[in-house]
């Protein structure tokens, strides 16, 4: 895929910053406003794919390997289930502990203060327990996957110079 | 009568989409038939999650009003998502395909015998 | 009119005959009476920020009410991604 003008690509390189913001602000408020995981890393992948049209698929293969992107989508992924063991593990650890697969286990205690208030309707972010955390772990695994899925097909079907 | 059009509008996207996958020969424009059903059963989901004079389930502030459902708006999500998955699986396939024996008919592809 | 035609226009105008009859007759749109009251979303609305401590009803009920459909849903990404790079393996040259 050929990359386009000098002025496409001045314009995209100046949105660029912005649109990215406004994703991460998408996931990281997902338990007060309307969004948050799958949102969210919808809005970034997009802006990737703005940065992928403008400068060509050669170019950006140049830079970014194809290896870190997955090992971003595999911590993404390993992060998800793993907040949700931990609801199980906790048995071993506290006895009197009443826990089953996918606990809010964040809430409602002292013993680590974040996350830990319930909320009455006035946006405080240190609330709700483990679904801002998970809310970060499914935005990497959409972000890097959208991502991937687009690269590759782009790069995979590029028109060879001359012949 | 009037107040069932949301789910007209639902059996004309499922019946527009059922169309170009039964009566058309091109491989892409049977893709975008498949993903038109998807988008008529999404539509559907939501319709289904409506009261009458009623907001979005969030709160802010005190009070609370009257509210929708917000089980099938998270089922919508899923379904969505799962919809892209299939896409992307889809035109990978068609360009192997295209690769592979020069055509996009799909009357003409995969008879190896004759 | 060859053989697949005929058979092509009898199935596609029974199932537009059957889906124009359901879409006439479901309930009217946004009314809710005695016998189908949705008691399970009237709880959850009522106790999301009790038991949850979040605002949004959305996200409780996709991490936290329903979250082993979300690790469902997690698995079909990871595994179309998967497929996707595995089919254009052998056309990177």
């Amino acid at each position: 895929m050929i990359g386009m003008s000098k002025i496409v690509r001045t314009i995209t390189s100046a949105v660029f910053p912005f649109v990215m913001i406004y994703g991460l602000y998408v996931i990281a408020h997902g338990h007060l406003t309307p969004g948050g995981g799958f949102q969210g890393g919808a809005v970034v992948a997009s802006s990737l794919a703005m940065i992928l049209v403008a400068y060509g698929s050669v170019w950006v293969v140049g830079r970014i390997k194809e290896k870190h992107l997955s090992i971003l989508e595999s911590l993404g992924a390993i992060g998800f289930i793993g907040l949700g063991f931990l609801g199980i593990i906790l048995v071993l650890f506290y006895s009197s502990y009443e826990g089953s697969f996918f606990k809010n286990f964040l809430i409602g205690q002292n013993t680590i203060p974040i996350f830990n208030e319930i909320g009455k309707g006035l946006s405080n972010i240190n609330t709700a327990g483990v679904l801002p955390l998970m809310n970060f772990a499914v935005g990497l695994k959409v972000i890097a996957g959208l991502f991937v899925i687009v690269l590759v097909m782009a790069y995979a079907t590029r028109v060879k110079e001359g012949k | 009568m009037i107040y069932n059009v949301p789910y007209i509008a639902v059996v004309a996207l499922v019946l527009i989409g059922l169309y170009a996958i039964v009566f058309k020969r091109n491989l892409i424009k049977i893709v975008i038939g498949i993903l038109l059903i998807e988008n008529g059963v999404n539509l559907f989901l939501i319709t289904l999650a409506f009261r009458q004079d009623s907001t979005a389930p969030i709160y802010h502030g005190t009070g609370s009003r009257l509210m929708s459902l917000p089980v099938p708006h998270a089922l919508t999500l899923t379904s969505i998502v799962i919809g892209v998955a299939v896409l992307a699986l889809m035109l990978s396939l068609v360009i192997h395909i295209f690769r592979h024996y020069g055509t996009l008919d799909a009357r003409k592809i995969g008879r190896e015998e004759e | 009119m060859s053989g697949r035609n005929f058979a092509a226009i009898i199935f596609f105008a029974i199932v537009a005959v059957f889906l124009a009859f359901g879409a006439l007759m479901m309930h009217p749109f946004g009314e809710f009476d005695e016998e189908n009251y949705p008691e399970m979303d009237q709880y959850i609305i009522d106790n999301t920020q009790n038991e949850t401590g979040a605002d949004n009803g959305v996200t409780s009920v996709v991490f936290d009410y329903r979250g082993f459909d979300t690790l469902g849903e997690a698995t079909v990404l990871f595994t179309a991604v998967a497929g996707v790079v595995l089919l254009f393996r052998r056309l990177k040259k």
